[in-house]
């Protein structure tokens, strides 16, 4: 049997005897994995983006709505909805479950407040002492709400980085007064800046005790609790007992428990389809490729046919016959993977350098995967031929002309 | 004639070939003995069977009935792979368009049996090497078979055909697309191989170079009709 370094170095001759076809062969597969790899590389840039964003609050997070709800999203507000409220006091219980670092009970709503001579709207949220720790942010200047008792919540307001550049300027707000609706707040803190969330400023915010936010949105009940668990914690034992807690305290399980990391899983499987769905289109162009092996392929045994009736008639097996095509059409288009991989990663790079702002990661797996696609694409694709080529007549072939 | 030790011993082949509607007796119970070192021409009329008879001895075609010992060995039966196995270690073609591979160098093309046989490079290197220097193409080895004459090319096609050192060589008009010198050059050293032991079977329409052989053979619509030895001893077929 002929040896395997061989039958490459004899595919690269014949290969290298055809350049111009060779070339342009091997850019059908180039091209093909190339726009897989950017494909993809754009696919999961967008990916590791959105998860960062949504991780930046820390990923060991609980979410209870009021409301049994089966689907995703809020209630629609405005309806009347018999569910039984979340109360300040379902707050405090959870604070006290095992593994339960903080709970914040929560009420957000958009008012105008006026300070300093000057007004904004902003986006007002009623939370307590336990909001830096479950959204992992922190005070500037000043500091937090502190930790009141129930019924015992001071008018206190801490203001978003922004909020209080736009209301103070450079000026301390530390002790000064701000009134939002009716109610008057005495600034105790700054928060640092935060940054954007999906396009929204949360910088641009205030913070007030949540029973001082119930007055003045006119509620009954809390819009949300977050609850931060101990990190290493199961997040579904965490979500149990939070449940069987809250069950116990209304009678019925009328609220809904959504864990971050449920969240973050269903969000990492779209996008992770996401992502497979834009490889895919790129693989479209790889089959392209892969056809264009067939015919170059089909071409190739048509002309050597001479060739292949000596090489029988100099001993050679219907096998070997066999592998020398095979092995022609797999390292044409492996070749061809080569290039597309090292232009699609030259040009992710480049995409990445010229355009920051854009999400760009090349996944290796990926463009490993498309290397060893390509290559069982030269082994599809050259199996018609090849055999086409083993099956001739040795006496037929030699006359060929 | 009828040795044990026979190189090749055809008893009653046959071999029909279908054109279209029209059947064709290629080959038309054939019987032969040729011993090893003979020196063979095979002459006839186009269509008379030579070739079939060339491509039957050397394993690419296959009888319809009949036997073919090859040295001692009945061939007939053999597998595809086992059928080119013998043709790698014992038999050599040398064609009369030479059939070198294009895009080979001289040398390339004289390897390429070594590298089918799966012979060690260092081994190839050698042997290539030395055939090269034994045809005279020293200065050619590293040409593509454009860059080289008619009889370059020949001698190219035989070294190849000679590499494995084959026990049975088998020439198709060797000298079909050569001119009379260059021709009278492929004989001169296709005989000197016979007499170094390797037993020749040329077919040719040229009767000058069939009277140079030991045995004439000639065919007519597949069969044999004369079978002469040393051009005095006659054997009808």
């Amino acid at each position: 049997m002929m040896l395997i370094r061989d039958s490459v170095q004899f595919a690269i001759q014949a290969i290298i005897a055809h350049r111009l076809r060779s070339f342009l062969t091997m850019l059908g597969i180039a091209v093909g994995i190339w726009s897989v790899i950017l494909l993809t590389s754009i696919g999961e840039g967008v990916h590791q983006y959105v998860l960062a964003e949504f991780t930046q609050f820390g990923t060991n997070v609980i979410g209870i709505s009021p409301g049994k709800v089966k689907t995703g999203g809020q209630p629609p507000t405005g309806i009347p909805s018999t569910a039984r409220l979340l109360t300040m006091e379902d707050a405090t219980s959870l604070k006290q479950l095992p593994n339960v670092i903080g709970a914040t009970p929560t009420v957000w709503g958009n008012s105008e407040l006026s300070a300093n001579g000057r007004l904004r709207r902003s986006t007002i949220y009623g939370v307590d002492a336990d909001f830096t720790k479950v959204f992992s942010s922190s005070v500037r200047i000043g500091s937090f709400l502190p930790a009141d008792n129930i019924g015992g919540s001071r008018a206190l307001i801490v203001l978003g980085s922004k909020l209080r550049k736009e209301l103070f300027g450079q000026k301390n707000p530390l002790g000064a007064r701000v009134k939002i609706g009716g109610l008057h707040f005495r600034v105790i803190g700054v928060m640092a800046p935060k940054g954007q969330f999906l396009g929204i400023d949360l910088d641009d915010t205030a913070f007030i005790p949540t029973e001082r936010a119930l007055e003045l949105y006119n509620r009954e009940g809390l819009m949300e609790i977050h609850v931060i668990y101990k990190k290493g914690a199961e997040s579904s034992d965490v979500a149990s007992a939070v449940k069987s807690r809250l069950k116990l305290r209304h009678g019925a399980e009328d609220f809904t428990v959504t864990t971050q990391e449920d969240m973050l899983k269903t969000l990492s499987n779209v996008l992770n389809i996401l992502t497979i769905a834009v490889g895919a289109l790129g693989g479209i162009s790889l089959l392209v490729g892969g056809v264009g092996i067939v015919t170059i392929m089909t071409i190739a045994v048509t002309e050597r046919t001479n060739e292949i009736g000596l090489m029988m008639a100099l001993g050679a097996q219907r096998i070997t016959v066999l592998f020398l095509f095979l092995g022609e059409s797999v390292v044409l288009s492996a070749l061809g993977g080569v290039f597309g991989l090292l232009f699609g990663v030259v040009t992710a790079q480049l995409m990445q350098w010229l355009l920051p702002s854009l999400p760009v990661h090349t996944p290796w797996s990926f463009a490993l995967i498309a290397l060893l696609v390509s290559g069982m694409i030269g082994l599809l694709a050259g199996v018609m031929p090849a055999r086409k080529a083993s099956m001739l007549d040795p006496i037929n072939a030699l006359r060929a002309e | 004639m009828a040795s044990a030790e026979a190189l090749i011993r055809l008893m009653h082949i046959h071999r029909t070939f279908y054109l279209g509607d029209s059947k064709v007796n290629a080959l038309r119970d054939v019987n032969l003995t040729i011993n090893q070192g003979e020196y063979i021409a095979v002459m006839g009329p186009s269509g008379s069977g030579k070739s079939t008879l060339l491509n039957l001895l050397g394993l690419l075609d296959r009888p319809d009935s009949g036997i073919y010992h090859l040295a001692g060995r009945d061939v007939t039966t053999l597998a595809p792979d086992e059928q080119a196995q013998v043709r790698s270690k014992h038999i050599g073609f040398i064609f009369q368009s030479f059939h070198l591979v294009p895009r080979l160098t001289a040398a390339a093309n004289i390897e390429l049996p070594l590298i089918l046989a799966g012979i060690n490079p260092d081994e190839r290197v050698q042997r290539v090497k030395q055939a090269i220097h034994e045809y005279g193409l020293d200065d050619r080895a590293q040409h593509r078979p454009n860059e080289l004459s008619g009889g370059q090319r020949q001698r190219v096609a035989i070294a190849r055909a000679t590499v494995m050192r084959p026990t049975l060589l088998l020439a198709d008009e060797p000298t079909g697309n050569l001119d009379k010198v260059t021709g009278e050059e492929v004989i001169h050293l296709l005989e000197t191989l016979n007499q170094q032991g390797v037993t020749l079977i040329v077919v040719t329409h040229d009767q000058a170079i069939g009277a140079r052989a030991h045995r004439q053979i000639t065919m007519d619509d597949g069969a044999v009709v004369t079978d002469t030895i040393n051009n005095s001893e006659l054997i009808t077929g």
